[in-house]
């Protein structure tokens, strides 16, 4: 497949990482913001190539892993109402609440549907007169496009049962909180590809020069992320801070404007509660109060939202890169992708997934 | 959810509300919106997330880095400073 095989050429990309090693003269410790960059680095064995001088911590981007539990568990009681028909992306079915999941409401009876695109739901609710048809808007910049046209859409339609739940979060403030922590062990940055793909990175240069620390907005083939990872240590090993554009097939610094655009008309910033990071000022996205008609939250009320997390889970400081999944004495034992007690074990873009499924089930040594 | 898949532009239809595209991955055809990326031709590769075109894929830019990587790679095989890897499935 054109695009994708060229990315995989096993040949190259250990020639990437030999120039890796030949540059690398110090231990340096990068983070790749992105769940799915995590996936493919460790399904390709990437973190066991690379030399032992470079430590790959996970970063947030898991859309899933961070939306807030008062948000699932408000889907949850929604999506238990009668003449509800709830749509979701398929990730977030299994995701923990307090004590329910939407596959267990599902079970029960509940009309929960999983959709490929929010336009799905549009066209669910246009088919669908006489039921409400919500759908749960998660997700950083890459699915807000996406989210927001869905709104204007059953707007242009004048689709009356149409409504979203959102939670969206974005990746720049979660940079500062990681960056800003007395704890913080990040060095440089594997930036998330399809988010520049959307806002662009000229939000990136500040943040780097702020914290003095170097980054690559990298893609999500073996070849783009090595590549992404000898940029931030060239940049490293040369004391150099720069963004670099190691995704430049996809990316460009102004990113997609007219995506930028339709996502200002629609929403607007707001402070935003992360699962097991807590709260981030202005790091999410709400609906404007113009577009009230299509805010579940105001159309269905579901009254006190009471959490219970599981105090087991650590998924709040990996998703922060402090620790590992296998760092946790739950991981492989207590919670599994069966039976998950925090969403890291559960999404195709959580750390604990990824390392439970491709088998670093093992300690950290 | 960020995994972006790309694909090839092989149909554009303009007669509805939102403008749409027939899009083929390596085989499997799914209907796409374009309207995020106006500028798209038929048999132009885009980057599809949740049903929805984010970016057209730069022919030009994917060959100078393939390229650029190529170059740092042969001339690592010329000096001979090569990294002796723990194998891995690649």
């Amino acid at each position: 497949m054109k695009y994708v095989a060229e990315y995989r050429d096993a040949e190259l990309v250990r020639g990437v990482i030999d120039e890796i090693a030949s540059t690398v003269t110090r231990d340096w410790t990068l983070m790749e913001i992105c769940g799915g960059q995590t996936h493919a680095i460790v399904r390709h064995g990437i973190d066991q190539l690379l030399p032992d001088e470079i430590e790959l911590v996970h970063g947030p981007g898991c859309p899933v892993c961070v939306t807030p539990l008062e948000q699932i568990d408000r889907a949850l009681a929604i999506a238990a109402k009668p003449d509800i028909i709830f749509c979701s992306y398929g990730d977030m079915l299994r995701v923990p609440g307090s004590s329910d999941d939407l596959f267990s409401i599902r079970a029960a009876g509940g009309d929960v549907r999983v959709v490929y695109s929010p336009l799905d739901a549009v066209n669910i609710a246009k088919d669908n007169p006489d039921k409400e048809v919500v759908f749960f808007a998660i997700g950083f910049e890459t699915t807000a496009p996406a989210n927001v046209m869905s709104v204007l859409s059953a707007q242009m339609m004048g689709l009356k049962n149409y409504s979203i739940i959102v939670s969206h979060v974005r990746v720049p403030p979660a940079l500062h909180v990681i960056l800003g922590s007395p704890h913080n062990r990040v060095q440089g940055f594997l930036l998330a590809g399809h988010v520049c793909a959307v806002m662009g990175y000229w939000e990136y240069p500040e943040i780097a020069k702020q914290y003095g620390v170097p980054m690559a907005i990298t893609g999500f083939e073996p070849l783009d992320i090595v590549q992404g990872i000898l940029a931030n240590v060239k940049q490293l090993e040369a004391g150099r801070v720069d963004i670099e554009n190691s995704y430049p097939r996809a990316v460009t610094f102004d990113g997609n404007k007219p995506a930028q655009k339709t996502i200002e008309k629609v929403f607007r910033e707001c402070d935003r509660k992360w699962r097991g990071i807590g709260t981030i000022p202005m790091s999410g996205w709400e609906l404007r109060p113009e577009f009230d008609a299509f805010n579940a939250e105001k159309r269905f009320d579901v009254g006190d939202i009471k959490t219970e997390e599981s105090s087991l889970c650590i998924a709040g400081e990996i998703l922060q890169g402090l620790k590992k999944p296998n760092d946790c004495p739950a991981f492989g034992r207590e919670c599994i992708p069966e039976n998950p007690l925090g969403a890291t074990m559960v999404s195709t873009e959580g750390a604990c997934a990824a390392y439970y499924r491709y088998g670093r089930n093992l300690s950290t040594d | 959810m960020c995994l972006g898949v790309p694909g090839k532009i092989i149909e554009i239809d303009d007669s509805k509300a939102l403008k749409m595209a027939k899009v083929d991955f390596g085989g499997i055809v799914r209907e796409a919106c374009i309207e995020y990326v106006p500028e798209a031709n038929v048999g132009d590769y885009t980057v599809i997330h949740v049903g929805f075109a984010i970016s057209l894929l730069s022919e030009e830019e994917a060959q100078a880095s393939l390229e650029t990587l190529r170059e740092i790679v042969d001339l690592e095989d010329e000096l001979g400073i090569g990294y002796d890897g723990k194998s891995a499935d690649l």
